[in-house]
């Protein structure tokens, strides 16, 4: 069940009814059955994942806060006896217990979603590898179900288990409410990856029925309904065709595709975010955001704080933390420093914890080795601008008026957007080598014209297209612009009534009109969905 | 708290740490930043700050971060 199926709205429009007729106390049951029908309607065979991966995480995490508070119960009521030491030495064993309790957890989970999503991609490897020894034999790829939405609630979950462990809250005692929070209709299927501490009382909370916020959720979701059905899926097509025909489409038309991919993706992912933040505020739930006008940061590095922000702040808590800073990496560094000196010791902990994690980044994102090359290459351009800061620092002492100069900021948000599009052609074309030609025939295939001459007109889109993509562009630039200085619904929120009706209004028409329908046309699943 | 302060100042030559309350907060400090700051502290009073210390209210400021740095040394 696509969010943008009619079976969707149905769906939606049932849920939110039921939710605020029934009594109050009742409302996160309703949520929670019905996150599990939109789920058994997605695929019943996905069930049985989800409910393996909430019921261990929900036993593992109580199993922890029980011992942490039959711990610290130990330690009070012994606090005369026991020595400084043998306090000490009891936490440690009893810490222990945890991290092992902690580990099977992650392994049990984290094995789950390696296998139905990496296996077949091994399996290729192996194969790979056979061949090039000359093996005739080679593995067979077996028949695995990938469950939709399984990175982002085995992230969610691990996120979870690991904020117990860690002592940020207790378990939450009730396994239905957990289940609820492991299986929120909205946000399961690609994210954003909610912390347990963000989520939880805002869907446990009674909310009554209160016009203004569900006409605040209905516009967050025809904005996002707008991107995703009369920009995305639009230029979905010129995107296909450029990239499904390698051969046809090089030079200038690559670049155009890398640039089409790019608004793509954006009015794809935002879109889906601002449908999923708007049926929860319908129902009364706050979701963290996950984007901060992401195309207008000025390095790559700010990018990944304002793209997709929930999983990168996850990787950044869960595997950036605890690898650089944990007691063999602080070894390492130190060994560093006395053998190969204070430039590269201080580094080293920077340096292999951004490439485990940008190497888990991107195989998170596919089992293929695009996704791996692409994670990596952020690694590189994301170390290469660490390593030029200096030399920024001494530009902007030397020119302290370029900092505010409007065309600075220009030459900084256009080169981020071409480095990002660059490196995102790896989630286009079919492998590594030919992302890679494709990429070098930008510099040795000069064929500009076809940009000014129609061949454009060919990609499946006609004018009347790239005028409601430029049309739309502009509207959602303008959109960002606002933004900055406050919230977009708010200040329409203060027009008078018959603007705003037509603001609306307006807008819903357009996405009637403009969403890429079409005969035979099937509006696509959103591209964050396979991840 | 000298030392500490040195090590700050070096990340960042242009912040005034010994009044700044929102390192965090503000952005002064990133991922980076704090890991390059924790093989430090590691390296100048050998004490290690495990991940779940790494919050905002630990590192908003360097009398923050200093009373982290003592606790840490305290408690071992």
């Amino acid at each position: 069940m696509l969010f943008t199926s009619y079976e969707f709205l149905f769906f939606v429009l049932i849920t939110c009814v039921l939710y605020y007729i029934i009594p109050k106390k009742w409302q996160w049951m309703l949520l929670l059955l019905a996150s599990y029908v939109f789920y058994f309607l997605a695929g019943a065979s996905f069930l049985p994942y989800i409910f393996v991966t909430t019921v261990s995480t929900y036993l593992v995490a109580r199993k922890i806060t029980s011992l942490q508070q039959s711990t610290s119960l130990y330690v009070k009521e012994h606090k005369e006896e026991l020595s400084r030491e043998e306090k000490k030495e009891y936490k440690a064993k009893a810490k222990k217990k945890q991290w092992h309790w902690l580990l099977f957890c992650l392994l049990f989970n984290l094995g789950i979603l390696a296998v139905v999503k990496y296996t077949n991609f091994a399996i290729s490897n192996v194969n790979a590898v056979l061949t090039v020894f000359g093996s005739k034999t080679t593995l067979s790829f077996v028949d695995l179900v990938l469950p939709l939405g399984i990175s982002f609630y085995t992230f969610q979950s691990m996120g979870y288990i690991i904020d117990v462990y860690r002592g940020k809250y207790e378990a939450e005692k009730n396994p239905l409410r957990f289940a609820l929070f492991v299986s929120f209709f909205p946000q399961l299927v690609q994210g954003p990856i909610s912390r347990f501490d963000d989520l939880a009382q805002s869907l446990y909370k009674e909310h009554a029925f209160e016009f203004a916020k569900i006409s605040l959720g209905l516009q967050r979701v025809l904005w996002g309904y707008f991107k995703k059905m009369v920009i995305a899926d639009r230029m979905l097509i010129a995107v296909n065709e450029l990239i499904q025909n390698p051969d046809q489409y090089k030079g200038a038309y690559v670049f155009a595709g890398m640039l089409f991919y790019a608004l793509e993706l954006y009015a794809d992912f935002t879109g889906g975010i601002d449908i999923t933040i708007g049926i929860a505020e319908i129902l009364g739930i706050r979701v963290t955001e996950n984007f901060h006008r992401p195309y207008f940061s000025k390095n790559i590095k700010e990018y990944w704080n304002r793209w997709h922000m929930t999983m990168g702040s996850w990787f950044t808590d869960y595997i950036f933390y605890p690898i650089s800073v944990c007691q063999p990496m602080l070894k390492f560094s130190r060994f560093s420093r006395a053998h190969f000196g204070e430039f590269i010791g201080k580094r080293m902990p920077v340096y292999l914890s951004s490439f485990v994690v940008w190497f888990t980044t991107g195989i998170w994102h596919g089992a293929s080795w695009n996704f791996i090359v692409w994670g990596l290459g952020n690694f590189v351009v994301i170390m290469i601008s660490q390593e030029l800061e200096p030399l920024y620092r001494r530009f902007h002492e030397k020119f302290p008026k370029a900092e505010g100069a409007f065309a600075f900021k220009v030459f900084r948000v256009v080169r981020t957007i071409l480095l990002m599009s660059s490196l995102r052609m790896f989630d286009c074309y079919r492998n590594v080598p030919l992302t890679f030609r494709m990429f070098g025939s930008m510099f040795t295939t000069w064929n500009w014209k076809v940009i000014f001459d129609g061949s454009m007109l060919k990609l499946g889109l006609d004018a009347k297209d790239y005028i409601i993509l430029f049309a739309g562009m502009l509207l959602m630039l303008t959109v960002s612009l606002i933004q900055r200085s406050g919230s977009v619904r708010g200040k329409i929120r203060t027009l008078s009534v018959p603007v705003r009706t037509i603001l609306w209004y307006g807008l819903f028409l357009v996405v009637l009109l403009f969403g890429a329908y079409g005969v035979g046309y099937d509006a696509s699943q959103f591209i964050y969905n396979q991840f | 708290m000298n030392e500490l302060l040195d090590i700050l100042q070096e990340l960042h030559p242009e912040i005034d740490f010994e009044t700044h309350e929102a390192l965090i907060d503000k952005k002064v400090l990133d991922s980076f930043d704090i890991v390059t700051l924790i093989s430090e502290i590691n390296n100048e009073f050998d004490v290690a700050i495990p991940a779940e210390e790494i919050i905002p209210d630990n590192f908003n400021s360097a009398k923050a971060l200093w009373a982290l740095v003592q606790r840490l040394l305290d408690e071992e």
